[in-house]
This record gives C-alpha cells, sequence and structure tokens, in this order.
C-alpha cells in the first residue's frame, strides 16, 4: 500500500493530445473566419485519412486497434499536417500527406514513441516536393477573393476539381512567395507591402491566425504540457537570423515581424517542434534543439527553393537529437560536477 | 577448368542454365548438381545482392528511377561481373595473395572500359543516360565482392555462374525498383526504350494513366531509398511467413 497524498492521473496520452487539439482550435476558427470553410473540409479529410492508414498498419502489424486508435495522436497529426497545407487542395493530396506521416513517418518506426521524425512534417516535406504547384495554391482571404466558396463549393473543389471556376479566383500566392519574388525582381519595399495581401504583420488573415496559435500555445505552457524552451528559442532563433539579414540588406529580406507571423512558424514553434517523441528533452538540450531550428528556417525561407522552411528546419534538427540529447544530461543533483557521463544516458 | 567439380558443369552455360534441358526426361536434381543449384538460388534470392547483401547500392540507388536506365546498367554490370569473374578465376593460381586485391580492380576496370566503349559505339544514347555510373562499375562494391569471395577460390566456371547469377538478381531489384519508381513518379513503364533500341521502339513506352500529374518524390532520390527500403521489408516478410505458419 502507498499512502497519500496521490496525485490524479489526469493527463494520459489522450486527453493530452486532446488538450493541444483544442489549443488549436482558436487558430481553426481565425482560419475559418478569414479564409473561408475549406478548412474544415481538409481537417476532416486528413482526420479520416489519418484514422484509417493508422488502422491499417496496426492490423498489419498485428497490434491492438482499440488503444492505439483512441490515444488521438493520429488525429493531432492530421490537424497539424491538416493546419500546414492549403486549403482546397484536391483531396489525394491529403491523402498522400497522410500516407507519409502515419504510415512512413510513425508506423514503419515502431508506432507513437518511437518515431524519428515528426510525423506531420514528413508528410508535408513529402508533398512540397512532389506536388510543389498544388502547395503553392492558398486560399485567398476571403475579402479579397474574386469568388467567395460556400462550404458546397469549397467540397466540389476538393473532391471534384475545379469545376467552372478557376481556382485563380479563390487562391493566391503567400506573402513569403510573393516576397521572395518581387524582392529578386528588385521591386521596391514599400510597393511590396502596399500589396493587399499584406496586413499590419505577416499575411492578411494569416497573422491573425498566426496570433490565435500563440494564444493557442500559451494555454499549453500555462497548462504545463510544454516548457519555454522550446517556442522561445524558436522564435528568437527565427527572429534574430531574420532581422540580421533584413539589417545586412532591407531590399531583399523581409524584417522578422514578418517572419514570425507568416507561414508556419507560429504553429511550428508551439505545436511541432514540442512534439516529445521527435524534440530533444533536456532542457540546456531544447535551447540548442529549437534555436537552431528557428535559425535554419530563416536560412531555409531566405536562400532555399522553397517557400517555407519550418518542415525542413524542424526535420534536420530530429536528425540532431539524439547527439544533443546525450551531451546536454543535467547533472545529477547531489553528484559533483566531476568527469562527464556523457555516452551513459 | 582444373577442378574435380568442374567435370559436371562446363556444357552448362550460364545463360541458359535453369532451362537447358538436352533430354527433358532427366530428373532436374541430375542435370544440376546441387553445388550449381545453391549458386543459383543464392545469386538470385538467398543471398542478393540488392536486398540481402545490400551491396552495390550507389548505381542502384541513383539510375533506377526508371526501367530501361535499371535495366540497361543491370545488364551491364551483370556483363562485367560475368566477365570479372571468369578472368580471375581464370588466373587466380597466379595472382600473389598480398597484392590480389590490385589485380582484381585493374582486371574489372579494364573490362569496365571495354563495355564502355562497347556501349559508347552501339547505344550512345544510352551511354550519355547512364553517364558516369557506366565506369563506377568498377569501383562497385558487388563486382569486387564476388570475385574475392568467390572467384579466387572456386573453378572457373562456378565462378562465371554465381557472378552472372548474382548480377541477374541485382538486376531483378534493379528492375522492380526502377518500374515502382517509374509508374508511381511518371505514371509510364519503359520510358526512353528507343534509346536502348533504337527509333523502332520509339511507340514501346506504355503508359498507365493519363493525364497523370506525376509523383515527383518517387523519381528524386528519398523515392530510391524509400522503395528499396519498402522491397527488402518484403523479401523478409516472404522470407519469415514460411516457417512460421
Amino acid at each position: 500500500m502507498i499512502g497519500s497524498p496521490y496525485t490524479l492521473g489526469g493527463n494520459s496520452t489522450s486527453t493530452i493530445m486532446l488538450k493541444v487539439m483544442l489549443a488549436l482550435v482558436p487558430g481553426i476558427l481565425a482560419h475559418a473566419w478569414y479564409f473561408g470553410p475549406g478548412i474544415w473540409i481538409s481537417l476532416l479529410v486528413c482526420s479520416v485519412f489519418a484514422l484509417g492508414f493508422e488502422a491499417f498498419m496496426l492490423l498489419m502489424r498485428g497490434r491492438p486497434l482499440k488503444h492505439a486508435l483512441s490515444d488521438n495522436s493520429a488525429l493531432l497529426t492530421a490537424w497539424l499536417l491538416a493546419l500546414s497545407l492549403p486549403t482546397l487542395a484536391p483531396w489525394w493530396l491529403y491523402a498522400i500527406g497522410m500516407l507519409f506521416a502515419i504510415v512512413v513517418a510513425k508506423q514503419f518506426y515502431g508506432g507513437l514513441g518511437q518515431n524519428l521524425f515528426n510525423p506531420a512534417m514528413i508528410g508535408y516535406a513529402a508533398l512540397i516536393v512532389s506536388f510543389p504547384v498544388n502547395m503553392t495554391q492558398w486560399a485567398a482571404p476571403v475579402d479579397l477573393a474574386d469568388h467567395a466558396l460556400t462550404l458546397l463549393d469549397a467540397f466540389d473543389v476538393v473532391f471534384a476539381g475545379q469545376g467552372s471556376i478557376s481556382p485563380d479566383a479563390y487562391t493566391s500566392a503567400t506573402v513569403l512567395d510573393t516576397w521572395k519574388t518581387q524582392a529578386r525582381l528588385n521591386t521596391p519595399v514599400a510597393s511590396i507591402l502596399s500589396q493587399p495581401m499584406f496586413g499590419w504583420a505577416g499575411g492578411r488573415g494569416m497573422e491573425t491566425v498566426a496570433a490565435m496559435y500563440l494564444l493557442g500555445g500559451l494555454y499549453l505552457f500555462w497548462s504545463r504540457l510544454i516548457t519555454w524552451h522550446i517556442p522561445l528559442a524558436f522564435l528568437v532563433g527565427v527572429a534574430a537570423s531574420a532581422g540580421l539579414l533584413h539589417l545586412i540588406d532591407p531590399t531583399q529580406h523581409a524584417g522578422p515581424l514578418l517572419h514570425l507571423f507568416s507561414g508556419g512558424v507560429m504553429l511550428g514553434a508551439f505545436f511541432i517542434a514540442t512534439d516529445p517523441v521527435t524534440a530533444a528533452s533536456t532542457p540546456r538540450g531544447k535551447l540548442i534543439y529549437a534555436g537552431l531550428a528557428g535559425i535554419l528556417t530563416a536560412i531555409i525561407r531566405a536562400f532555399g527553393g522553397y517557400p517555407d522552411g519550418v518542415a525542413f528546419a524542424v526535420l534536420l534538427m530530429n536528425i540532431c537529437v539524439p547527439f544533443i540529447d546525450t551531451y546536454t544530461q543535467p547533472r545529477v543533483f547531489g553528484h559533483g560536477a566531476g568527469p562527464k557521463k556523457a555516452g551513459k544516458a | 577448368m582444373s577442378s574435380p567439380e568442374a567435370a559436371l558443369t562446363p556444357e552448362i552455360s550460364p545463360e541458359s542454365a535453369p532451362g537447358a534441358a538436352p533430354e527433358p526426361a532427366a530428373p532436374r536434381a541430375r542435370l544440376l548438381s546441387q553445388e550449381t543449384r545453391d549458386i543459383i538460388l543464392n545469386g538470385l534470392w538467398k543471398q542478393n545482392p540488392g536486398v540481402v547483401q545490400i551491396l552495390g547500392l550507389c548505381p542502384l540507388l541513383a539510375i533506377s528511377n526508371n526501367v530501361v536506365n535499371a535495366l540497361s546498367l543491370g545488364l551491364a554490370t551483370t556483363l562485367v561481373m560475368a566477365l570479372s569473374s571468369g578472368s580471375v578465376a581464370l588466373v587466380r593460381n597466379f595472382i600473389p595473395h598480398a597484392i590480389r586485391i590490385p589485380a582484381f580492380v585493374l582486371i574489372i576496370a579494364v573490362l569496365v572500359t571495354m563495355v564502355e566503349l562497347a556501349m559508347h559505339a552501339w547505344v550512345p544514347a544510352l551511354y550519355i543516360v547512364l553517364g558516369v555510373f557506366l565506369p563506377l562499375i568498377t569501383t562497385n562494391c558487388i563486382v569486387l565482392a564476388r570475385v574475392e569471395a568467390f572467384a579466387s577460390k572456386r573453378s572457373t566456371s562456378h565462378s562465371v555462374l554465381d557472378a552472372t547469377m548474382m548480377g541477374l538478381g541485382l538486376t531483378a531489384v534493379l528492375v522492380v525498383l526502377g518500374s515502382v519508381r517509374e509508374a508511381i513518379g511518371k505514371g509510364t513503364l519503359f520510358s526512353g526504350i528507343d534509346m536502348a533500341l533504337g527509333p523502332v521502339a520509339k511507340d514501346w513506352v506504355i503508359p498507365l494513366a493519363h493525364d497523370y500529374s506525376g509523383f515527383l518524390l518517387a523519381v528524386l532520390p528519398p523515392g530510391a531509398f524509400i522503395g528499396l527500403g519498402l522491397l527488402i521489408a518484403t523479401r523478409n516478410w516472404l522470407q519469415e511467413e514460411r516457417p512460421g505458419h
């Protein structure tokens, strides 16, 4: 018998996953408000394929279905991938993304807790490498689109192809894309930023969504599901390197505020880089891991060929995690700072 | 041809070994000795260089983005393997043990140069596509591995058979990987076959789907690694099902 006080076992895997999904809700609502109902369809399609692939792989591997399906981890992966992808993309794009996320990145490695790489980011990387055109057609903000889609229209676009409405009527490039192409054409900064797609910080609409992710991330921090290390180091890494590049050449490199509030930075800092399975786990290790991921993000955005760098930066740092964790073991309380026992972890 | 077991096999040329039965009534066991059958089975399945020994992966991964490339490089490698294993087995008793590896590599390099020049002369388009991977057959570790592990110790005929079977095993993996990558990546099979067989083969390309937009990842390097991993997993799966269930 163990005496009191007992702790309440409130945080099982499935409730943690649910809380993280809850923290995503403000961002999703903002997304639906600014970009129309497409997000509901992409979330639904991704969730269905995630559960389907998860169940299929569990059956193939002879694992119990119910326990693993009800831990909500596949659903969370589906949501994170759906929020990283353009809405209104054809349904097979979401299906292939989930195939890579769940089957290749998660189950091939042994399922939840065994994966080396962040599943959602593997899905994203596979898609952006394979379908660069589909991946740059983002839904335009509703008030800027020539044609605002209803839920039914969006359903048509996702499942039956574009039909009568040209995709140009409801999609646009992202601000990061626009900035990159315009800056390379030496368009003056002021005239780039005066385009209607730019808002007060990042892209119109997307900046608010990013702010809502920030809010949800603060909830995660407040409910102690994540520590401050990874988000802060990631954001500082992005802001510092983007700021440095901006100082060096303001005509080519956007300022840190635009970088923080566009693309996947906020989602990445609080929800993706913090994945407990694939992130570094020691406090100092988290700072190194997330700081370098932030710096890489800014560098890939500035010099790389792809529109956003969050996925590649996180995946590259995932590779380094075992190495970082080995060399950042904290000193065990009561033990001297004697000879390092680095390899012992 | 001095070794004792050569007596049984010299008339069986490696290419036609499995099916070449002069008298159909003769039982298989007498036609192919146990050793010969072991060599064939090892090369094609049990010790397959591509998915079991995992040797010679550099060209395997780099060139397997379509069937024609995969098949051509596979056959070129097979030819080099058969020739070099045969040559080394012939001279194996004259090569001092201490310098055998440099000697083997020289022999292989000479034969690769011959194959390369021949392809340059007869299939120039394919020669250009395969590019640096043709001369690189010299450094392909599966060639040296068979020479060192087999040909330097066994009779000429067995060495040629072993190298041919290993080469065909590698070619089979290359072709499977190449067709999967081409089918998924581009939605065709045998694209570029006219480079190998001349303009007459222009229409032999098989389109698998109409207006298929392509899946770039499959023809890019990651597709090769993922595809090979899946092939290895499939082979292991087939292998483990047999005794267990």
